[in-house]
């Protein structure tokens, strides 16, 4: 389930690389990436709405695999 | 011209490392022509860098590796260790210490300023966002960010001083947009016990060619206004005062605390009721709204230039 | 931090100043032990964190250990000001030759603390500031440098006191001087400070405030005393709704969200920072507004805890609508705020733009702030609409809701 203002879509070959899961786990300042019990990416669906669109988690990875949308400006990207 | 700090004046950041701290340098460096910050102090961090900017265990190792005497220093110290940050700036040479900390106890307070005092350095706050100079440099937190500071503030001849970080910027804001800018807008800080309160900025002020006027605000507790009045009536400033007090409410809610530390409501002569009518026993016009000041302060400018014409002709 | 007197006496003791013999007690049982215990007559004394104790019938003295028992159950029964007792302080009644003031307090303007002291004791300092200005010695003394006994005795000196009388109150007041720098204290004031008969000088009452930034170092001090963590001692209880308040505040640790009091109007408030808070609060009352609350926001609080915030205030008994208004930031975000609000809303089944009377943040992130606020319908203002205005808009809305 998306937050009221915020989702995110990483792609599947970023969701599951463990690597990529720690470190966006590491860089995201309010907790939206886990490590989940897979060792894959977990979006944590209640911290969504306080992203602060710093746009670390994209940095971290290859550009286009990770989408931070605003709903509130119709699913415009970061 | 400015008070305290010009584009020159070098400075530390003590507690750098912190999170607020990286921040507020960032901003200092970005602002107008770029603070001038030639260290940060964290105990055991020494060989970092912040923005730059090198980091070193103690203000000795900062000044000594300038080469030279450095003049001031904001302090971000968590509570408990502002004291010791304080006190290691001034004696190490320091003259200008801007305290950012909140909730720092009185006691600490009253010792960091005596000490100042004795060697002849200056605090501003605590609790406190800094000093600013429209357009030139910044030294602390004041007016946030570069981008956003220069939407709020802007160099010209009114010199502001108030005791809430965020309404120095509000008011400063408010005069930009009616085409009045300021000299210098310093943030004196909430507490009971400041380092510099307004009528110990006044003189600096005074001495400023380039400031024309005074805004201020104000709230309940303390005597500090009435200490205003009295510097304004004894030394016949040349700087008209204009004023704004929040916190009115508060007349009719005594032993509640409000705001910070110390907006305590006891007794009668801190009161806003009282407050308002000691200021304007010195001339001192209290505005009802922000909006008001910039309109006042242009007529009294204007008076003031008047009078002033009158006597050279 | 207000002490109760019965604690006050225990830190005058520790700083070594003679008390009357006394004891606490919080039965009446107690009180009868502790009056047998001094034996000869005693005063039996409310324990409540308020003023005009003696005039609310909460002073009453004992001929016998029977009586005190008797009084301690009516005192221990008897409301003050609002305030149900602690307990009761069962006192000696003391042979009193004179009676002295001897306090300290911190002078803002000078920055350090000053000794004041009277011979004019057991009535209230101001009044004999007041009328008998001669009466009542100052001295500030440096916290930098040691204290002194001579600082003392030069106020004590000035006011008259002379022979064995300055001798004896001199060391009192310059323990006064170092407990009240030691224990981080606001206030330290004992009065009367009796010359008995015999002339010695006790401590009949004292009454000491400690400064709340202070209490994590003064930990110790406070756990001999039995002084709980969550004590506030506040001039006022908190309300129910005031700790959910400070239960938002405690959510996580970013940013504030807190001193919210309660007030029992229709407009609701979620207002920043500190002086933001009091200018607005100033200025809804200006335009004939109600609030329903007033409370400070700042430094940057997480969506949640602002959400918490706005929550509290929307499902407060008879507000119609909130105000979300602050001065310009620089360190909190408008978009963070805005989804706050706005979630607060919606989660509770509102529709924001109804709720939310207006919506005046300037300053960081505003761009992205105006664009959720305009989505959801909220009428907002920026930097050109002053505070006062944007006050009058919402308590223009209330009016047309009621
Ligand atoms: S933009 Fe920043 S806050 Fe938002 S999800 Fe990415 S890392 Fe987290």
């Amino acid at each position: 389930m998306p937050g009221l203002f915020i989702d995110v879509e990483v792609a599947p070959e970023v969701a599951s690389d463990p690597a990529y899961a720690a470190r966006l786990e590491e860089v995201c300042p309010v907790d939206i990436y886990a490590v989940g019990p897979d060792g894959g990416v977990t979006v944590v669906e209640e911290n969504l709405d306080e992203c602060v669109l710093c746009r670390l988690c994209l940095d971290a990875t290859p550009e286009g695999t990770v989408r931070v949308k605003k709903l509130y400006e119709d699913g415009a990207t970061l | 011209m400015s008070i305290l700090i010009d584009a020159d004046t070098t400075f530390i950041v003590q507690g750098i490392t912190g999170r607020e701290a990286v921040n507020l340098t960032r901003e200092c460096l970005d602002y107008g022509a770029g603070a001038k910050v030639v260290g940060g102090v964290t105990p055991g961090r020494r060989g970092r860098e912040v923005h730059g900017v090198p980091v070193f265990d103690s203000v000795a190792q900062a000044v000594e590796h300038h080469g030279a005497p450095i003049q001031g220093s904001v302090v971000t110290a968590p509570p408990a260790f502002t004291k010791d940050a304080v006190l290691e700036a001034i004696e190490n040479g320091i003259e200008l210490v801007v305290i950012v900390t909140e909730r720092i106890p009185r006691g600490d307070v009253a010792q960091m300023v005596e000490l100042a005092g004795e060697r002849g350095a200056r605090i501003i706050g605590p609790n406190c966002l800094g000093i600013i100079v429209p357009d030139v440099v910044k030294m602390g937190g004041i007016g946030g960010p570069a981008r956003d500071a220069a939407k709020a503030y802007s160099p010209g001849s009114v010199g502001v001083i108030s005791r809430s970080g965020g309404m120095t910027t509000e008011m400063s804001s408010t005069l930009t947009a009616a085409g009045l800018g300021q000299s210098t807008a310093v943030s004196i800080g909430g507490d009971a016990i400041i380092g510099q309160a307004y009528a110990e900025l006044m003189p600096l002020f005074e001495a400023d060619p380039e400031t024309e006027a005074i805004v201020i605000y104000t709230e309940p507790g303390g005597r500090m206004e009435a200490q205003l009045a009295e510097w304004v009536t004894a030394n016949d400033s040349r700087l008209p005062i204009v004023a704004f007090m929040a916190g009115r409410f508060m007349d009719e809610m005594p032993g509640m605390s409000f705001g910070h530390a110390g907006t305590i409501v006891e007794g009668k002569e801190d009161t806003a009721t009282e407050k308002i009518a000691r200021l304007a026993e010195a001339g001192i016009v209290v505005a009802e709204e922000i909006s008001e000041i910039p309109a006042i302060v242009k007529t009294k400018i204007a008076a003031r230039a008047g009078a002033a014409g009158r006597a050279v002709a | 931090m207000r002490f109760f007197e019965y604690e006050s006496r225990q830190i005058v003791a520790k700083a070594g100043i003679p008390t009357s013999p006394h004891g606490f007690a919080t039965t009446a049982e107690e009180a009868r032990r502790i009056a047998t215990e001094i034996g000869g007559p005693t005063v039996i004394k409310s324990q409540v964190l308020t003023g005009g104790r003696m005039k609310a019938g909460g002073v009453k003295f004992a001929d016998t250990p029977d009586e005190a028992e008797a009084h301690a159950r009516d005192i221990l029964a008897l409301e003050i000001g609002g305030h149900m007792p602690r307990g009761v302080l069962v006192d000696s009644k003391v042979d009193v030759k004179q009676e002295y003031y001897a306090g300290v307090v911190w002078d803002g303007m000078r920055k350090q603390p000053v000794i004041l002291f009277s011979d004019m004791g057991g009535i209230d300092i101001e009044e004999v500031a007041e009328s008998h200005p001669d009466h009542v010695g100052r001295g500030h003394f440096s916290t930098i440098h040691p204290f002194s006994d001579f600082q003392a005795k030069q106020v004590i000196a000035a006011t008259g006191v002379t022979g064995k009388a300055l001798q004896r109150a001199t060391p009192i007041l310059a323990r006064l001087a170092k407990l009240f720098v030691e224990r981080d204290m606001t206030l330290a004031e004992i009065n009367p400070l009796a010359e008995l008969a015999d002339g010695s000088f006790v401590a009949v009452d004292a009454h000491m405030d400690m400064e709340n930034e202070a209490r994590p170092r003064q930990k110790a001090l406070l756990a001999e005393l039995g002084v709980g963590e969550e004590e506030t001692r506040q001039a006022r209880e908190a309300t129910p709704f005031e700790i959910a308040g400070e239960a938002v505040d405690a959510m996580d640790h970013r940013g504030v969200a807190g001193n919210v009091t309660e007030f029992d109007g229709n407009l609701g408030l979620v207002i920043g920072a500190g002086g933001g808070s009091l200018t607005l609060f100033d200025a809804v009352r200006a335009h004939g507004g109600d609030p329903a609350n007033y409370c400070e926001i700042g430094g940057n609080p997480s969506v949640k805890k602002a959400a918490g915030l706005a929550k509290l205030v929307l499902q407060k008994p008879g507000v119609d609508k909130i105000a979300v208004m602050m001065s310009i930031v620089s360190n909190t975000r408008v978009d963070i705020v805005a989804r706050g609000v706005i979630k607060a809303c919606i989660e509770l089944g509102y529709d924001p733009a109804e709720k939310i009377a207006i919506f005046r943040i300037p300053g960081a992130w505003e761009e992205e702030g105006f664009k959720i606020l305009e989505r959801y319908g909220v009428e907002y203002a920026d930097r050109s609409v002053s505070m006062h205005e944007a006050a009058r808009r919402a308590v223009e809305k209330i009016g047309a809701a009621a």
